[in-house]
C-alpha cells in the first residue's frame, strides 16, 4: 500500500509541473506591462523598470517560468502588492476557510447523497422514490448562488434562525458553535448540486448490483435484506461512487468560489475574484497553482481510497 | 430518427422540459418586437417597484428600470452566450479530439497528456484564471468557460474518433489515395458530428449556468448591458429590501437549467434505453405472489412442490416460465431436474425461496411445502428465517455468485451469523470446519482470500461450504457444475454425493446433463416449456425413456468411446413461453406427433414412472 502511494504520487509529478506551466502561460498572456499596471498611470519609467527587475519580468518567458518555478519550490509565491503581505501567508489563511467551507459541504454531499441515492434505489418506483427524484432534479437545477440567497431570505431574514454571513460573529462569539451556525447555511448551498448529481449517480449503481448474483446469493443464504441493501450492494455500488466524488470534490472547491461571494465567507475563492477586479495578478497566479495543486493531492487520495474498497485493484 | 423522436416524447418530463424552454426561446427571439419598455431607462422615482404595479408586470430595479424588460433581454444575453459558448468549446474540442484520434502515436499521447492536465484543475480555477488573464468581460467570461470546456469534447470525441479511425472504411478511403484531409473531412466527420451535437446541446445549460455565475461575481457582463447573472449579482445588495429584483432573474435561470436538463434526460434515455431509468429495475427482497387458491398437497414429501406456476410480466407480455410443477423430495434424497435452458427448472427451483428476480417474476400460483408449512406468499422474515438455514442453494458461476469485494471467510461466517448468535471467534472455528468438510487444502489460509483470488474448483466448494454452513434439510444445486472444467466437476459432484451420503441432506440437482444425473440422482424429472414432462427412478427414465423428448435429449449425450455414432440434434427450437401451444408443447418437433397432440389439456399419467404423452415410447404403467 505504502508503495502504490508513493507511486501515485510520483506519477502526479508531471502534472504539477504541468499545471505550473498552464498557469505561468495564462498569465503570461496579460497585455502591458504589469509592473505599470501596479504602479498605475503616474509611474515614471524608472520606477516600472526597477519593479520589473524585482518582479523577475526581465528577460525570455522560460527564463522568467523558470525563476517563478524556483521560487515556488522554496515556498516563495511572490508578494502581493495591493495587500503588500507574502502570497503564501494570504493563500494558506484563506484556503483553510475555504477547506471548512468545501469539507463541511463535501460531507454533507456524500452522506446525503449516498442516502438518498440508496433509498431511492431500494424503494424503486415508490414514494420515497418519486420523492427524492423530484428534489434532486431541483437540486441539479437551481444555481448555487441563487439557492443561498433564497436561504438567507427565508432563515436569516424572515425566520432569524441563522447569521446572515460571515465566518464568525463580529461580537463575542468565535467558538466552534459559532462556526457551525455560519457555516450551515453556506455548506447547504453549496452542496445542494453535488448531493443531486451524487444521489442520481448512487441510485443507478444500486440498481446495476441489486440486478447481480451475489447478491440474490446473499439473499438466498438468509442475510437480512437490510444488510443486503446497505452491505453488500452499497459496498459494490461504492465502487463506482467513489471517483465520482473525486469529481464533485471539485465541483465543491469551484461552487465555493460563488458561496463565498454570497456569504462573505472569508475563502480563497472570494481573494481571487477580489484579487482578479484588483488586477493584483501576482497573487491570482500563486492561489490558483496553491489550489490546484491541493486537488491533484486530494484525487491520489481518493485513488487510494478506491484501492484500498476493491481489492481487485492492482497496488 | 422517427423512433428517437417517439421515444423521446413518451418521455412526459422531457416533454415539459422541451415545452417550457421551447416557450423561453420564443419569448427571447420575438424580444425585439415585443411592445416592451427600454430596459436601460432609469426612473429614480419608480425604483422597486412591486411586481404586477401598474406599467410593470414584474415591477422596476434598483435604477426604477422595468424588470420584465430587463429579464427578457438578460435572458436573450445569457442564452446567446451560453450557445456560442456551447458552440466554441464543441468546435475547438472536438477539432482536437478528432485530430488527436486520428493522428494517433506521438501526437495523440501529447494532445491528451495535455488535455488531461487541464482536467486536472478544479473548472474554475482555470476559468477564474483566464479571466484574470483577459480582464473582466462578457465576451472574456465567455472565452473562459469555452477554454475550460475544450478538455471535456477533446477526450469524449477522441474516444470516438480512436474507435472509428482502425475501421474497414477508413482503410478504404486511405487506400483509394484520399489525403488526411479529406479523410477527415468526408469520412470521420460525418460519422462522430450526432456525438459531438448532443455533447453540445446537453452542455448548453451548464454553460448559461457558468457564464452566469462568473457575471455574478462581476466578471462578465459590465453595466449597463446585463445578462441573468449580472442582473442577480446587483439585484444582490438589494436583497432584503427588495427581494423581488433577486427572485426575477434566479427563477429564470433555474427555468432554463432544468429544462435543458429535462430534455437531456430524455434524449439520453431516447438513444439508450438500456440506461433508461425505468428499464432497470432491481429485484426485491422476495418474489411477488399473486395466486388465487392454495392446492392441496399431493404427497408428503419434505419438500413438496403441488402445482406451481412462476410467470415473467414484461409490459403487456406474460411469460410463463413454470406451468404447474409438482415435485415431492423425501428427507436425504437426490432428485434431477433435468432440461434445455429455458425449460423453467431454474424459476421452479427459485420459486421455493422467493428467489426469482421480482420484477418481473411473479408466482402466480401452487404451494411450496416444507414439512407442510406453506412457503408461497409467507411473509419476508418467514422466508429469511428459512433461506441458508432449512434450505440452502448452491449456484451455477462461482465467480459471480460470491460477492467480489468481500472475503471469502467473512461471506461464509455470514451465512452462520444469520441465523445463530455466535461470538466471531465461534464463526471462526465453524467456517475452518467447513472448509475442511468441503476439502479445502490449508483452510485457515483460504478464509482471508478474495473470491478472485481462488480457482473456479476453489469457488465452487466455498459456495457448497455456504450451503452447507447451518446444516440444512434440502440444497437446491442450481448447475454447480456447468461453469467447472470436467476433472473439477467430478470432484465437486462426489463431494456432493459424499456430503449427502453423511449428513442425510435432501439435494435437487438442477442440470442440463444426463451423464451427472445418472451418477448422482436417485430420481429424475424431465422439463419442457415449463412442464414437467416424465418423471421416475434416475436408471429406469435413463435406460427405457417414456416421453420423446426424453429419448432424443438422451441421445443427444456423447459416449465416451462411442465412435462415429452421429448425434442427432432435436429439430426446431423450444416453443417461446410468451405463447404457448394448445396440447404438448413438444409437439412441433415431436417425430411421433399425431394431430391429437395439438389438442386440450395433456395429463401426467403413472405413479412411480409418470409421463406426459398420449404416443409414449414406453408403457409407465399406472
Amino acid at each position: 500500500m505504502g508503495r502504490y502511494i508513493l507511486r501515485r504520487l510520483i506519477s502526479a509529478v508531471p502534472v504539477l509541473l504541468g499545471i505550473t506551466v498552464i498557469v505561468f502561460l495564462i498569465m503570461a498572456m496579460i497585455p502591458g506591462d504589469p509592473a505599470a499596471a501596479i504602479l498605475g498611470s503616474y509611474a515614471t519609467p524608472d520606477n516600472v523598470a526597477r519593479l520589473n527587475r524585482e518582479l523577475g519580468l526581465e528577460g525570455p518567458l522560460w527564463q522568467r517560468y523558470l525563476l517563478w518555478l524556483w521560487h515556488l519550490l522554496h515556498g516563495d509565491l511572490g508578494r502581493s502588492y495591493a495587500l503588500n503581505r507574502p502570497v503564501l501567508d494570504e493563500v494558506l489563511e484563506r484556503f483553510s476557510a475555504t477547506l471548512v467551507l468545501a469539507g463541511a459541504s463535501f460531507i454533507l454531499c456524500a452522506v446525503f447523497g449516498i442516502l438518498a441515492g440508496v433509498v431511492s434505489a431500494a424503494r424503486q418506483y415508490g414514494f420515497a422514490d418519486k420523492a427524492i427524484t423530484f428534489v434532486v432534479l431541483i437540486g441539479i437545477s437551481v444555481p448555487a448562488f441563487f439557492l443561498g440567497m433564497m436561504m438567507i431570505l427565508l432563515f436569516a431574514v424572515d425566520l432569524r434562525w441563522l447569521p446572515v454571513s460571515g465566518m464568525y460573529a463580529i461580537y463575542g462569539g468565535g467558538d466552534l458553535m459559532d462556526l457551525l451556525r455560519h457555516l450551515i447555511m453556506p455548506a447547504t448551498a453549496l452542496a445542494a448540486v453535488a448531493t443531486g448529481v451524487i444521489a442520481r449517480l448512487t441510485r443507478g449503481a444500486m440498481l446495476e448490483v441489486l440486478r447481480q448474483d451475489y447478491i440474490r446469493t446473499a439473499r438466498a443464504k438468509g442475510v437480512h435484506e437490510r444488510r443486503v441493501i446497505w452491505g453488500h450492494a452499497l459496498r459494490a455500488a461504492m465502487v463506482s461512487v467513489i471517483p465520482v466524488l473525486g469529481i464533485q470534490a471539485g465541483f465543491v472547491l469551484s461552487g465555493a468560489v460563488y458561496i463565498e461571494t454570497v456569504f462573505q465567507w472569508p475563502g480563497i475563492g472570494r481573494m481571487l475574484v477580489d484579487a482578479i477586479l484588483k488586477r493584483d495578478i501576482v497573487l491570482v497566479q500563486g492561489g490558483v497553482v496553491f489550489v490546484a495543486a491541493c486537488y491533484v493531492l486530494f484525487n491520489i487520495a481518493v485513488d487510494v481510497a478506491q484501492s484500498l474498497l476493491d481489492p481487485r485493484i492492482k497496488t | 430518427m422517427r423512433v428517437f423522436f417517439a421515444l423521446l416524447f413518451r418521455n412526459r418530463l422531457a416533454g415539459i422540459g422541451g415545452v417550457v424552454l421551447a416557450i423561453i426561446v420564443a419569448l427571447v427571439l420575438l424580444t425585439p418586437v415585443l411592445p416592451l419598455q427600454n430596459p436601460d431607462v432609469t426612473a429614480m422615482g419608480d425604483r422597486f417597484l412591486r411586481p404586477l404595479s401598474p406599467g410593470h408586470l414584474l415591477g422596476t430595479d434598483a435604477l426604477g428600470r422595468d424588470l420584465l424588460s430587463r429579464l427578457l433581454w438578460g435572458t436573450r444575453l445569457s442564452l446567446a452566450v451560453g450557445f456560442a459558448a456551447a458552440v466554441a468549446a464543441g468546435l475547438i474540442g472536438s477539432a482536437v479530439g478528432i485530430i488527436a484520434g486520428y493522428a494517433g502515436g506521438r501526437i495523440d499521447n501529447a494532445i491528451m497528456r495535455f488535455v488531461d492536465m487541464l482536467m486536472a484543475f478544479p473548472y474554475i480555477l482555470l476559468a477564474l484564471a483566464i479571466v484574470a488573464a483577459l480582464g473582466p468581460g462578457l465576451m472574456n467570461a465567455l472565452i473562459a468557460v469555452a477554454a475550460v470546456n475544450v478538455p471535456f469534447f477533446a477526450r469524449n470525441i477522441r474516444g470516438i474518433t480512436v474507435g472509428l479511425a482502425s475501421r474497414d472504411f477508413i482503410d478504404a478511403a486511405r487506400l483509394s489515395g484520399k489525403g488526411h484531409v479529406r479523410i477527415v473531412l468526408t469520412e470521420l466527420l460525418p460519422n462522430v458530428l450526432p456525438v459531438i451535437v448532443i455533447a453540445m446541446s446537453t452542455t448548453i445549460g451548464w454553460m448559461i449556468l457558468e457564464t452566469a455565475g462568473l457575471s455574478f461575481l462581476g466578471l462578465g457582463s459590465q453595466p449597463p448591458q446585463a445578462d441573468l447573472g449580472s442582473m442577480l449579482g446587483e439585484a444582490r445588495a438589494a436583497m432584503i429590501s427588495a427581494p423581488h429584483t433577486s427572485v426575477v432573474p434566479g427563477v429564470m435561470i433555474f427555468l432554463i437549467v432544468m429544462s435543458i436538463n429535462l430534455l437531456g434526460d430524455g434524449v439520453r434515455d431516447a438513444l439508450d434505453p438500456r440506461l433508461k431509468s425505468g428499464a432497470l429495475t432491481r429485484p426485491m427482497a422476495a418474489t411477488r405472489v399473486a395466486r388465487r387458491n392454495v392446492p392441496e398437497a399431493q404427497g408428503s414429501g419434505l419438500l413438496q412442490i403441488d402445482d406451481l406456476e412462476a410467470q415473467f410480466h414484461v409490459g403487456r407480455r406474460v411469460y410463463r416460465a413454470v406451468n404447474g410443477v409438482s415435485l415431492s423430495i423425501a428427507p436425504g434424497e437426490c432428485v434431477g431436474l433435468i432440461g434445455e435452458s429455458g425449460s423453467g427448472k431454474s424459476v421452479t427451483a427459485l420459486s421455493v425461496m422467493g428467489l426469482v428476480a421480482s420484477p418481473p417474476g411473479v408466482i402466480t400460483g401452487g404451494a411450496v411445502r416444507l414439512a407442510d408449512e406453506d412457503l408461497i406468499g409467507a411473509p419476508y422474515a418467514r422466508l429469511r428465517a428459512l433461506r441458508g438455514n432449512k434450505v440452502a442453494y448452491v449456484f451455477q458461476d462461482p465467480l459471480s455468485t460470491l460477492h467480489p469485494l468481500y472475503r471469502v471467510g467473512d461471506q461464509l461466517t455470514e451465512a452462520i451469523t444469520s441465523h445463530h448468535r455466535i461470538s466471531a471467534h465461534e464463526a471462526r472455528e465453524r467456517a475452518l470446519k467447513l472448509l475442511a468438510d468441503v476439502r479445502i487444502p490449508n483452510p485457515a489460509a483460504r478464509l482471508s482470500a478474495y473470491p478472485h483470488e481462488l480457482s473456479g474448483g476453489m469457488r465452487q466448494r466455498i459456495g457448497i461450504a455456504m450451503a452447507l454452513a447451518n446444516e440444512p434439510e434440502v440444497i437446491i444445486a442450481d448447475e454447480p457444475t456447468t461453469a467447472l472444467d470436467v476433472t473439477v466437476q467430478a470432484q465437486v459432484l462426489a463431494l456432493l454425493d459424499d456430503l449427502r451420503r453423511r449428513k442425510n441432506v435432501a439435494i435437487v440437482f438442477i442440470t442440463h446433463d444426463f451423464g451427472i444425473v445418472g451418477q448422482l440422482c436417485d430420481r429424475v424429472a424431465v422439463m419442457y416449456a415449463g412442464r414437467i414432462v416424465e418423471e421416475g427412478p434416475t436408471e429406469r427414465v435413463l435406460s427405457d425413456p417414456a416421453h420423446p423428448y426424453t429419448r432424443r435429449l438422451i441421445a443427444c449425450v456423447p459416449e465416451l468411446g462411442g465412435g462415429r455414432r452421429q448425434l442427432p440434434a432435436i429439430p426446431g427450437l423450444p416453443p417461446a413461453v410468451d405463447q404457448l401451444p394448445e396440447g404438448c408443447a413438444f409437439a412441433p418437433r415431436c417425430d411421433r406427433a399425431t394431430p391429437d397432440c395439438a389438442q386440450g389439456e395433456i395429463g401426467l399419467r403413472g405413479s412411480l414412472r409418470k409421463v406426459r404423452c398420449i404416443h409414449p415410447e414406453a408403457e409407465v404403467g399406472a
